[in-house]
């Protein structure tokens, strides 16, 4: 079977053996060949929900920006308001077009005051760093590190009593969103309180010669913990429960943020960034479409591109939509639009998605599906 | 692994034929493939089916899945065991979760079908081929 990539070898992660060893099922993930399940997507996704989960996203890109202009070049290119970021502390943003959508969703964690280091889209790696270096006109040198980082993420209520066992970092007073110099399990790296499933969790960037070392230390520590490892199968299920956007699904160039819901990181009174202005007209004069979340009425799950009916009029498609395996439901999340322009639909609404030729009741439900209780 | 009273098909569906009645089914390699199994959808009975066209689908968390039948007939049962608990698909692929038995209309479509050791070999090559895919360039 071809596969997207065609000819060219898969990228492997320097945990590509511990995975095939452990039993994981593979995939080409944006040409990487990534574990998707070891045991079982809903085991390991209720396992993030109540215990631990661990999952390998070395693939992801890490970009850094670094000089007397490394503020004004993230202030340009993207969204939210990096001048508010103490050192230490991270965001969550996007990389900007001029047209108000974006090139790539990531997160922006300050290292210094004119020191950033940004976490992307493995798909969108290359494409985020060529863009911000056509976009560099300031004093500041950026460099696409990605080779240079492993990344674990320990995720889930008991991911600090892991994390304390085997951290030398002071993890009590690390806050959400905030980041620390650390050794884990003696190996220096950054460790962030950062994650992707809607539970507490830890993000940790580390050379990549010591993966295998650090993977089984924190697996040993988070097993009397009830931890497993997780593959991109249960990381999908979780962001959509917890409702955040998947760039290529939720995002691409054709969506504004304000579409995307993601207005609380459109930071318009920063002053000037790219597609600023198509977002300060849209906010007065409104948009085009809206993200909505739903649940499926019957058993039948709604899947990525299914189209969104209300009465007889096509109102939408499916960006994402799945199974929820600790909700217990089928989800997913929609943009509905009439006539170009955003169509605003209160909870309860009953809408429809077609499935392979029928129609299929599902009703409007706040997002997001999951909220954790802290 | 692979039952040898069953044939198989390229598409990894299984059938037991007795006398004129076959039952269906999907492999174990198709259950491993799609991962944990949440819905399945089958026809009534009474309908027909097509040799090598789909009869119904399985949904996993991950993904949904057409099946397709490896003969042409009439539905004489499906098995509802499956409506109430589809991960029984992933459980017993080749007994218990059968999906549905057909009459069958001509016997002799069953003679392209493969055995299990031809089957075997098939999803080994199968394997083989997308290493040898993913070790390229």
């Amino acid at each position: 079977m071809a596969t997207a990539t065609g000819q060219q070898a898969l990228k492997r992660t320097a945990l590509n053996a511990v995975h095939r060893a452990l039993g994981a099922r593979m995939v080409d993930f944006a040409g990487w060949d990534m574990p998707v399940e070891y045991s079982g997507i809903t085991d390991e996704h209720v396992a993030v929900r109540t215990r631990a989960g661990m999952f390998d996203v070395s693939h992801m890109g890490e970009i850094d920006i670094h000089g007397p202009g490394a503020l004004a070049l993230v202030q340009h290119v993207t969204s939210n308001d990096a001048s508010h970021l103490k050192i230490g502390q991270a965001h969550y943003s996007a990389l900007m077009y001029p047209n108000g959508s974006s090139v790539d969703d990531c997160l922006v964690h300050r290292f210094a005051d004119d020191h950033f280091f940004l976490c992307v889209n493995a798909s969108n790696a290359d494409k985020d760093f060529a863009w911000i270096t056509e976009h560099n006109r300031f004093d500041a040198d950026a460099r696409n590190v990605s080779a240079e980082y492993s990344q674990l993420a320990v995720q889930g209520p008991r991911a600090v009593a892991i994390m304390s066992k085997v951290a030398e970092a002071d993890l009590a007073g690390l806050k959400y969103y905030w980041f620390t110099n650390a050794t884990v399990a003696g190996i220096p790296g950054m460790l962030a309180r950062t994650g992707y499933t809607g539970e507490d969790g830890f993000e940790f960037y580390f050379t990549p010669e010591k993966s295998e070392y650090v993977w089984n230390a924190l697996l040993d520590a988070g097993k009397p913990e009830g931890m497993i490892p997780a593959g991109l199968g249960a990381r999908n299920t979780l962001r959509l429960e917890a409702g955040m956007a998947l760039y290529g699904h939720e995002l691409d160039e054709d969506t504004t943020l304000l579409e995307a819901n993601l207005g609380w990181i459109t930071k318009l009174g920063k002053g000037e960034f790219l597609g600023r202005d198509v977002l300060a007209r849209q906010t007065e004069q409104g948009t085009r479409k809206k993200l909505i979340g739903f649940e499926m009425s019957d058993r039948v799950p709604a899947r990525d591109g299914y189209p969104v009916w209300m009465g007889q009029e096509q109102i939408g498609r499916v960006t994402s939509g799945s199974p929820a395996p600790f909700l217990k439901k089928n989800i997913g999340m929609a943009y509905v639009s009439r006539e170009g322009r955003a169509l605003s639909l209160d909870p309860g609404q009953e809408i429809e998605i077609e499935i392979r030729g029928r129609r299929a009741p599902a009703r409007v439900v706040p997002l997001p599906f999951y909220k954790r209780h802290k | 692994m692979y039952p040898p009273e069953l044939l198989y098909t390229k598409d990894h569906e299984w059938i037991r034929v007795d006398e004129e009645i076959g039952t269906i089914g999907i492999t174990d390699h198709a259950q491993k493939e799609l991962g944990d199994i949440v819905f399945v959808e089958l026809p009534k009975r009474g309908d027909q089916v097509t040799a090598h066209e789909s009869f119904g689908t399985v949904e996993s968390v991950k993904a949904v899945s057409e099946v397709f039948s490896p003969v042409t007939g009439e539905v004489t049962a499906v098995n509802s065991r499956i409506n109430d608990r589809p991960e029984l698909v992933n459980e017993d692929p080749h007994g218990e979760a059968w999906l549905i038995k057909v009459q069958l209309k001509d016997r002799r479509e069953t003679e392209s079908l493969m055995t299990a050791d031809q089957y075997e070999a098939y999803i080994e090559g199968s394997a083989a081929e997308s290493a040898a895919e993913a070790s390229k360039g």
